[in-house]
Protein backbone atom coordinates (compact mmCIF):
# COMPACT_ATOMS: atom_id res chain seq x y z
CA UNK A 1 0.00 0.00 0.00
CA UNK A 2 1.76 3.31 -0.86
CA UNK A 3 1.83 6.75 0.84
CA UNK A 4 -1.29 8.75 -0.12
CA UNK A 5 -1.15 12.31 0.98
CA UNK A 6 -4.67 13.49 0.12
CA UNK A 7 -5.98 10.86 2.67
CA UNK A 8 -3.60 12.23 5.26
CA UNK A 9 -5.33 16.16 4.19
CA UNK A 10 -8.51 14.30 4.31
CA UNK A 11 -8.03 12.48 7.91
CA UNK A 12 -6.47 15.72 9.80
CA UNK A 13 -9.22 17.61 10.96
CA UNK A 14 -10.17 14.29 12.80
CA UNK A 15 -6.58 13.82 13.99
CA UNK A 16 -6.57 17.58 15.47
CA UNK A 17 -9.67 17.36 17.08
CA UNK A 18 -8.29 14.30 19.39
CA UNK A 19 -5.37 16.17 19.94
CA UNK A 20 -7.11 18.92 21.08
CA UNK A 21 -8.62 16.49 23.76
CA UNK A 22 -5.27 14.95 24.47
CA UNK A 23 -3.90 18.38 25.43
CA UNK A 24 -6.94 18.83 27.38
CA UNK A 25 -6.33 15.65 29.16
CA UNK A 26 -2.69 16.61 29.64
CA UNK A 27 -3.11 19.51 31.64
CA UNK A 28 -5.98 18.50 33.76
CA UNK A 29 -4.32 15.20 34.80
CA UNK A 30 -1.10 17.33 35.47
CA UNK A 31 -2.74 19.90 37.69
CA UNK A 32 -4.23 16.53 39.26
CA UNK A 33 -0.75 15.14 39.47
CA UNK A 34 1.25 18.08 40.58
CA UNK A 35 -1.21 18.54 43.60
CA UNK A 36 -2.15 15.22 44.65
CA UNK A 37 2.02 15.00 44.60
CA UNK A 38 2.41 17.33 46.97
CA UNK A 39 -0.10 16.28 49.16
CA UNK A 40 1.41 13.01 48.90
CA UNK A 41 5.02 13.79 49.62
CA UNK A 42 4.01 16.03 53.07
CA UNK A 43 1.71 12.96 54.02
CA UNK A 44 4.78 10.61 53.80
CA UNK A 45 6.85 13.14 56.18
CA UNK A 46 4.01 12.94 58.88
CA UNK A 47 6.11 11.94 62.38
CA UNK A 48 2.48 9.45 62.70
CA UNK A 49 3.13 6.46 61.62
CA UNK A 50 -0.50 5.39 60.83
CA UNK A 51 -0.43 7.74 58.08
CA UNK A 52 3.29 7.80 56.92
CA UNK A 53 3.30 3.89 56.52
CA UNK A 54 0.15 3.19 54.72
CA UNK A 55 0.68 6.25 52.26
CA UNK A 56 3.87 5.20 51.78
CA UNK A 57 2.94 1.44 50.71
CA UNK A 58 -0.08 2.94 48.18
CA UNK A 59 3.03 5.00 46.05
CA UNK A 60 4.91 1.60 46.03
CA UNK A 61 1.94 -0.29 44.88
CA UNK A 62 0.75 2.29 42.05
CA UNK A 63 4.53 3.02 40.81
CA UNK A 64 4.66 -0.68 40.83
CA UNK A 65 1.13 -1.34 38.85
CA UNK A 66 0.44 -0.60 35.58
CA UNK A 67 -1.14 2.73 34.73
CA UNK A 68 -3.60 0.59 31.77
CA UNK A 69 -4.71 -1.74 34.50
CA UNK A 70 -5.41 1.03 36.91
CA UNK A 71 -7.52 3.06 34.37
CA UNK A 72 -9.51 -0.25 33.66
CA UNK A 73 -9.81 -0.83 37.72
CA UNK A 74 -11.22 2.75 37.92
CA UNK A 75 -13.46 2.40 34.88
CA UNK A 76 -14.68 -1.17 35.07
CA UNK A 77 -14.63 -1.99 38.91
CA UNK A 78 -15.70 1.43 40.58
CA UNK A 79 -19.39 1.36 38.99
CA UNK A 80 -19.88 -1.69 40.61
CA UNK A 81 -19.56 -0.20 43.90
CA UNK A 82 -21.52 2.60 42.95
CA UNK A 83 -19.44 5.28 41.48
CA UNK A 84 -19.81 5.68 37.96
CA UNK A 85 -17.84 7.96 36.12
CA UNK A 86 -17.23 9.16 32.79
CA UNK A 87 -14.54 7.95 30.79
CA UNK A 88 -12.89 11.46 30.29
CA UNK A 89 -13.23 11.95 34.24
CA UNK A 90 -11.93 8.11 34.88
CA UNK A 91 -8.84 8.76 32.72
CA UNK A 92 -7.84 11.75 33.88
CA UNK A 93 -8.21 10.76 37.67
CA UNK A 94 -6.17 7.39 36.91
CA UNK A 95 -3.15 9.42 35.26
CA UNK A 96 -3.55 11.79 37.92
CA UNK A 97 -3.26 9.58 40.61
CA UNK A 98 -0.60 7.42 38.78
CA UNK A 99 1.93 10.41 38.09
CA UNK A 100 0.82 11.80 41.50
CA UNK A 101 3.30 8.93 42.56
CA UNK A 102 5.99 10.16 40.95
CA UNK A 103 5.71 13.63 41.63
CA UNK A 104 5.21 12.95 45.10
CA UNK A 105 9.27 11.39 44.45
CA UNK A 106 10.22 14.59 42.91
CA UNK A 107 8.72 16.92 46.19
CA UNK A 108 10.59 14.66 48.39
CA UNK A 109 13.40 15.48 47.12
CA UNK A 110 12.92 19.12 47.05
CA UNK A 111 11.65 19.00 50.20
CA UNK A 112 14.86 16.70 51.59
CA UNK A 113 16.96 20.23 49.79
CA UNK A 114 15.37 22.39 52.25
CA UNK A 115 18.29 23.26 54.67
CA UNK A 116 17.74 21.87 58.01
CA UNK A 117 18.31 25.36 59.27
CA UNK A 118 15.03 26.40 57.70
CA UNK A 119 13.26 23.88 59.81
CA UNK A 120 15.00 25.35 63.04
CA UNK A 121 14.20 28.64 62.31
CA UNK A 122 10.52 28.42 61.66
CA UNK A 123 10.56 26.38 65.12
CA UNK A 124 12.75 29.56 66.57
CA UNK A 125 9.44 31.91 65.33
CA UNK A 126 6.98 29.78 66.39
CA UNK A 127 5.46 29.06 63.06
CA UNK A 128 3.52 26.39 63.75
CA UNK A 129 3.48 23.30 61.01
CA UNK A 130 1.25 24.73 58.72
CA UNK A 131 3.00 27.82 58.68
CA UNK A 132 6.15 26.49 58.26
CA UNK A 133 5.03 24.53 55.02
CA UNK A 134 3.37 27.00 53.55
CA UNK A 135 5.62 30.19 54.42
CA UNK A 136 8.82 28.60 54.59
CA UNK A 137 9.54 24.94 53.23
CA UNK A 138 7.52 24.57 49.70
CA UNK A 139 8.41 27.76 48.37
CA UNK A 140 11.90 26.72 48.67
CA UNK A 141 11.42 23.31 47.41
CA UNK A 142 9.67 23.74 44.54
CA UNK A 143 10.87 26.15 42.22
CA UNK A 144 14.52 24.01 42.11
CA UNK A 145 12.12 20.96 41.03
CA UNK A 146 9.96 22.73 38.18
CA UNK A 147 12.18 21.15 35.46
CA UNK A 148 11.76 17.88 36.92
CA UNK A 149 7.91 18.68 37.20
CA UNK A 150 7.82 19.12 33.59
CA UNK A 151 9.74 16.01 32.02
CA UNK A 152 6.38 14.26 34.07
CA UNK A 153 4.22 16.90 32.13
CA UNK A 154 5.89 15.14 28.55
CA UNK A 155 5.36 11.75 29.92
CA UNK A 156 1.74 12.10 30.95
CA UNK A 157 1.41 13.22 27.36
CA UNK A 158 3.10 10.61 25.89
CA UNK A 159 1.08 7.79 27.57
CA UNK A 160 -2.11 9.75 26.92
CA UNK A 161 -2.91 6.99 24.19
CA UNK A 162 -3.87 4.06 26.74
CA UNK A 163 -6.84 6.13 27.92
CA UNK A 164 -8.11 5.04 24.00
CA UNK A 165 -8.69 2.16 25.74
CA UNK A 166 -11.16 2.86 27.99
CA UNK A 167 -12.56 4.31 25.20
CA UNK A 168 -12.05 8.45 25.56
CA UNK A 169 -11.87 9.56 21.88
CA UNK A 170 -8.27 11.05 21.83
CA UNK A 171 -6.22 11.02 19.31
CA UNK A 172 -4.94 7.68 19.31
CA UNK A 173 -8.48 6.21 18.68
CA UNK A 174 -9.55 9.02 16.63
CA UNK A 175 -6.69 7.12 14.27
CA UNK A 176 -7.66 4.03 15.25
CA UNK A 177 -11.68 4.52 14.51
CA UNK A 178 -10.32 5.97 11.00
CA UNK A 179 -7.78 3.22 10.45
CA UNK A 180 -10.66 0.97 10.98
CA UNK A 181 -13.31 2.31 9.21
CA UNK A 182 -11.13 2.88 6.00
CA UNK A 183 -8.77 0.38 6.21
CA UNK A 184 -5.54 2.26 6.06
CA UNK A 185 -3.52 1.73 8.64
CA UNK A 186 -0.58 3.62 7.35
CA UNK A 187 -1.31 7.08 7.05
CA UNK A 188 -3.24 7.57 10.55
CA UNK A 189 -0.98 5.48 12.47
CA UNK A 190 2.23 7.40 11.38
CA UNK A 191 0.73 10.82 11.52
CA UNK A 192 0.15 9.72 15.21
CA UNK A 193 3.63 8.81 16.09
CA UNK A 194 4.70 11.68 13.53
CA UNK A 195 2.21 14.04 16.45
CA UNK A 196 3.63 12.69 19.13
CA UNK A 197 7.49 13.57 18.22
CA UNK A 198 6.86 17.00 16.93
CA UNK A 199 5.03 18.28 20.52
CA UNK A 200 7.37 15.83 22.20
CA UNK A 201 10.63 17.42 20.73
CA UNK A 202 8.75 20.91 21.18
CA UNK A 203 8.46 20.05 24.75
CA UNK A 204 11.76 18.76 25.30
CA UNK A 205 13.16 22.49 24.13
CA UNK A 206 10.82 24.29 25.93
CA UNK A 207 12.18 21.74 29.13
CA UNK A 208 16.18 22.83 28.02
CA UNK A 209 14.91 26.37 28.55
CA UNK A 210 13.23 25.94 32.37
CA UNK A 211 15.85 24.03 33.01
CA UNK A 212 17.91 27.69 32.64
CA UNK A 213 15.45 29.75 34.01
CA UNK A 214 15.01 27.60 37.65
CA UNK A 215 18.30 25.58 37.45
CA UNK A 216 19.94 29.13 38.13
CA UNK A 217 18.19 29.49 40.93
CA UNK A 218 19.25 26.81 42.73
CA UNK A 219 23.17 27.97 43.05
CA UNK B 1 -21.26 -21.08 41.27
CA UNK B 2 -18.32 -19.66 39.19
CA UNK B 3 -15.36 -21.87 38.23
CA UNK B 4 -13.26 -19.23 39.86
CA UNK B 5 -10.09 -22.11 39.67
CA UNK B 6 -10.38 -21.83 35.98
CA UNK B 7 -9.96 -18.57 35.82
CA UNK B 8 -7.21 -18.04 37.98
CA UNK B 9 -5.22 -20.68 35.98
CA UNK B 10 -6.08 -18.56 33.25
CA UNK B 11 -4.88 -15.58 34.58
CA UNK B 12 -1.55 -17.09 36.15
CA UNK B 13 -1.14 -18.30 32.56
CA UNK B 14 -1.04 -14.64 31.72
CA UNK B 15 1.42 -13.93 34.32
CA UNK B 16 3.70 -16.20 33.02
CA UNK B 17 3.50 -14.27 29.18
CA UNK B 18 4.11 -10.93 31.04
CA UNK B 19 7.06 -12.62 33.19
CA UNK B 20 8.58 -13.67 29.72
CA UNK B 21 8.23 -10.57 28.31
CA UNK B 22 9.31 -8.40 30.98
CA UNK B 23 12.55 -11.01 30.89
CA UNK B 24 13.49 -10.55 26.79
CA UNK B 25 12.27 -7.19 26.76
CA UNK B 26 14.72 -6.34 29.54
CA UNK B 27 17.24 -8.62 27.82
CA UNK B 28 16.92 -6.69 25.04
CA UNK B 29 16.56 -2.76 26.64
CA UNK B 30 20.22 -3.76 27.90
CA UNK B 31 21.98 -4.56 24.76
CA UNK B 32 20.00 -1.77 23.20
CA UNK B 33 20.99 0.88 26.25
CA UNK B 34 24.45 -0.48 25.53
CA UNK B 35 24.99 0.11 22.25
CA UNK B 36 23.40 3.44 22.15
CA UNK B 37 24.56 4.40 25.14
CA UNK B 38 28.58 3.84 24.17
CA UNK B 39 27.68 4.92 20.77
CA UNK B 40 26.76 8.50 21.95
CA UNK B 41 30.20 8.29 23.48
CA UNK B 42 32.16 7.16 19.80
CA UNK B 43 34.49 8.87 18.34
CA UNK B 44 33.23 8.42 15.30
CA UNK B 45 30.39 10.95 14.35
CA UNK B 46 27.95 8.98 12.23
CA UNK B 47 27.73 6.40 15.19
CA UNK B 48 26.83 9.32 17.70
CA UNK B 49 23.86 10.76 15.50
CA UNK B 50 22.76 7.64 14.90
CA UNK B 51 22.66 6.91 18.75
CA UNK B 52 21.09 10.45 19.26
CA UNK B 53 18.28 10.06 16.48
CA UNK B 54 17.20 6.64 17.82
CA UNK B 55 17.13 7.87 21.86
CA UNK B 56 15.63 10.60 20.56
CA UNK B 57 12.83 8.81 18.39
CA UNK B 58 11.76 6.43 20.57
CA UNK B 59 11.71 8.44 23.77
CA UNK B 60 9.54 11.65 22.12
CA UNK B 61 6.81 8.91 21.16
CA UNK B 62 5.28 6.57 23.74
CA UNK B 63 5.23 2.45 23.87
CA UNK B 64 1.47 2.48 22.69
CA UNK B 65 2.05 4.11 19.43
CA UNK B 66 5.07 2.68 18.76
CA UNK B 67 3.25 -0.68 19.63
CA UNK B 68 0.41 0.05 16.98
CA UNK B 69 2.46 1.33 14.75
CA UNK B 70 4.93 -1.69 14.20
CA UNK B 71 1.94 -4.05 14.69
CA UNK B 72 -0.48 -2.58 12.06
CA UNK B 73 1.59 -0.47 9.56
CA UNK B 74 4.97 -2.86 9.33
CA UNK B 75 2.86 -5.74 7.99
CA UNK B 76 2.18 -2.99 4.70
CA UNK B 77 6.08 -2.68 4.34
CA UNK B 78 6.18 -6.66 4.37
CA UNK B 79 7.50 -7.20 7.76
CA UNK B 80 4.46 -8.71 10.12
CA UNK B 81 6.10 -9.85 13.54
CA UNK B 82 3.79 -12.16 16.21
CA UNK B 83 2.61 -10.27 18.38
CA UNK B 84 5.20 -11.86 21.24
CA UNK B 85 7.83 -10.62 19.21
CA UNK B 86 6.18 -6.94 18.58
CA UNK B 87 6.07 -6.11 22.07
CA UNK B 88 9.89 -7.93 23.07
CA UNK B 89 11.25 -5.32 20.06
CA UNK B 90 9.31 -2.41 21.01
CA UNK B 91 9.66 -2.28 24.91
CA UNK B 92 13.38 -3.07 24.13
CA UNK B 93 13.96 -0.53 22.09
CA UNK B 94 11.69 1.82 24.31
CA UNK B 95 13.22 0.91 27.31
CA UNK B 96 16.63 0.28 25.88
CA UNK B 97 16.65 4.29 24.76
CA UNK B 98 15.85 5.40 28.49
CA UNK B 99 18.76 3.28 29.59
CA UNK B 100 20.93 4.38 27.11
CA UNK B 101 20.95 7.93 29.08
CA UNK B 102 21.75 5.92 32.06
CA UNK B 103 24.72 4.21 30.68
CA UNK B 104 25.99 7.54 29.54
CA UNK B 105 25.16 9.50 32.48
CA UNK B 106 27.42 6.60 34.42
CA UNK B 107 30.41 6.44 32.04
CA UNK B 108 30.85 9.89 32.03
CA UNK B 109 30.55 10.28 35.65
CA UNK B 110 34.07 8.38 36.32
CA UNK B 111 36.37 10.96 36.69
CA UNK B 112 38.65 11.92 34.48
CA UNK B 113 42.36 10.81 36.24
CA UNK B 114 40.66 7.19 35.74
CA UNK B 115 40.98 7.86 32.10
CA UNK B 116 44.20 9.38 32.41
CA UNK B 117 46.02 6.77 34.18
CA UNK B 118 44.53 4.04 31.68
CA UNK B 119 46.36 6.13 29.21
CA UNK B 120 49.28 6.43 31.41
CA UNK B 121 49.51 2.30 31.65
CA UNK B 122 48.83 1.81 28.04
CA UNK B 123 45.90 -0.10 27.98
CA UNK B 124 43.73 0.28 24.90
CA UNK B 125 40.75 2.03 24.47
CA UNK B 126 38.90 -1.51 24.82
CA UNK B 127 40.89 -2.69 28.01
CA UNK B 128 40.34 0.82 29.28
CA UNK B 129 36.21 0.13 29.26
CA UNK B 130 36.26 -3.15 29.89
CA UNK B 131 38.82 -3.23 33.01
CA UNK B 132 38.72 -0.13 34.46
CA UNK B 133 35.70 2.30 33.40
CA UNK B 134 32.69 -0.18 33.13
CA UNK B 135 33.38 -1.81 37.03
CA UNK B 136 32.76 1.16 38.37
CA UNK B 137 30.21 2.63 36.13
CA UNK B 138 27.57 -0.36 36.49
CA UNK B 139 26.95 0.50 40.25
CA UNK B 140 25.92 3.21 39.54
CA UNK B 141 23.77 2.27 36.84
CA UNK B 142 21.92 -0.39 38.50
CA UNK B 143 19.56 1.52 40.21
CA UNK B 144 17.97 3.01 37.56
CA UNK B 145 18.19 -0.16 35.89
CA UNK B 146 16.10 -1.66 38.21
CA UNK B 147 13.64 1.38 37.68
CA UNK B 148 13.76 0.60 33.92
CA UNK B 149 12.98 -2.99 34.33
CA UNK B 150 9.43 -2.22 36.14
CA UNK B 151 8.75 0.83 34.20
CA UNK B 152 9.01 -2.28 31.40
CA UNK B 153 6.96 -4.43 33.50
CA UNK B 154 4.11 -2.16 33.59
CA UNK B 155 4.65 -1.01 30.08
CA UNK B 156 4.18 -5.05 29.14
CA UNK B 157 0.46 -4.61 30.04
CA UNK B 158 0.07 -2.46 26.97
CA UNK B 159 0.53 -5.45 24.44
CA UNK B 160 -2.66 -6.81 25.55
CA UNK B 161 -4.30 -4.27 23.52
CA UNK B 162 -2.64 -6.25 20.37
CA UNK B 163 -4.21 -9.71 21.53
CA UNK B 164 -1.27 -10.94 23.18
CA UNK B 165 -2.83 -12.97 25.83
CA UNK B 166 -0.34 -11.40 28.71
CA UNK B 167 -1.75 -11.13 33.01
CA UNK B 168 -4.21 -7.82 31.31
CA UNK B 169 -5.55 -9.50 28.52
CA UNK B 170 -6.99 -12.50 30.47
CA UNK B 171 -8.14 -10.57 33.41
CA UNK B 172 -10.41 -8.87 30.18
CA UNK B 173 -10.92 -12.40 29.45
CA UNK B 174 -12.62 -13.08 32.77
CA UNK B 175 -14.25 -9.80 33.08
CA UNK B 176 -16.12 -10.64 29.75
CA UNK B 177 -17.05 -14.29 30.94
CA UNK B 178 -18.34 -13.85 34.61
CA UNK B 179 -18.77 -10.06 34.73
CA UNK B 180 -17.37 -9.93 37.70
CA UNK B 181 -14.89 -7.21 37.95
CA UNK B 182 -13.42 -6.57 41.35
CA UNK B 183 -11.60 -9.93 41.58
CA UNK B 184 -9.55 -10.10 37.74
CA UNK B 185 -8.17 -6.61 38.25
CA UNK B 186 -7.70 -7.07 41.79
CA UNK B 187 -6.03 -10.01 41.45
CA UNK B 188 -3.75 -8.91 38.78
CA UNK B 189 -2.95 -5.65 40.12
CA UNK B 190 -1.81 -7.64 43.20
CA UNK B 191 0.46 -9.94 40.57
CA UNK B 192 1.67 -7.16 39.01
CA UNK B 193 2.92 -5.10 42.08
CA UNK B 194 4.20 -9.03 43.51
CA UNK B 195 6.43 -8.72 40.26
CA UNK B 196 7.87 -5.06 40.71
CA UNK B 197 8.67 -6.42 43.83
CA UNK B 198 10.80 -9.43 42.48
CA UNK B 199 12.50 -7.02 40.12
CA UNK B 200 13.85 -4.43 43.08
CA UNK B 201 14.95 -6.98 45.73
CA UNK B 202 16.57 -8.63 42.45
CA UNK B 203 18.10 -5.27 41.57
CA UNK B 204 19.58 -4.46 45.56
CA UNK B 205 21.00 -7.48 45.93
CA UNK B 206 22.82 -7.61 42.36
CA UNK B 207 23.78 -3.82 43.71
CA UNK B 208 25.29 -5.73 47.04
CA UNK B 209 27.10 -8.16 45.11
CA UNK B 210 28.71 -5.74 42.53
CA UNK B 211 29.90 -3.60 45.09
CA UNK B 212 31.62 -5.94 47.38
CA UNK B 213 34.80 -5.41 45.66
CA UNK B 214 34.63 -1.08 45.52
CA UNK B 215 35.03 -0.26 49.19
CA UNK B 216 37.42 2.27 49.75
CA UNK B 217 37.80 3.15 46.00
CA UNK B 218 34.40 5.83 45.64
Amino acid sequence: MEWDWGFVIEIMPTLLEGLKLTLIITLVAAVLAAGLGLMFAILRRSTNPLIARPVAFFLEFIRGTPLLVQLYFIFYVLPDLGIVLSPFVAGVTGMGLHYATYTAEVYRAGIENVARGQWEAARATNLNLRQTWVHVIVPQAIPPMIPALANYLIAMFKETPLLSAITVLELMNQAKSVANSSYRYIEPMTMVGALFLIISLISVVALRLLERRFGRMVK
Amino acid sequence: MVDWYGYLSLILQGAVVTAKLTLMGSAFALVMAFAAGLGRLAPVAPVRWLATIYIEFFRGTSVFVQLFWVYFVLPFAGITLSPLVAGVVVLGLNVGAYGAEVVRGAVLSVPKDQYEACVAVNLSRFQRMWHVILPQALPLMLPTFGNNAIELLKGTAVVSLISLSDMTFQAQVVRSQTGSTLIPFATILVLYFAMSLVISFAVRGLERRMTRGLDGVR
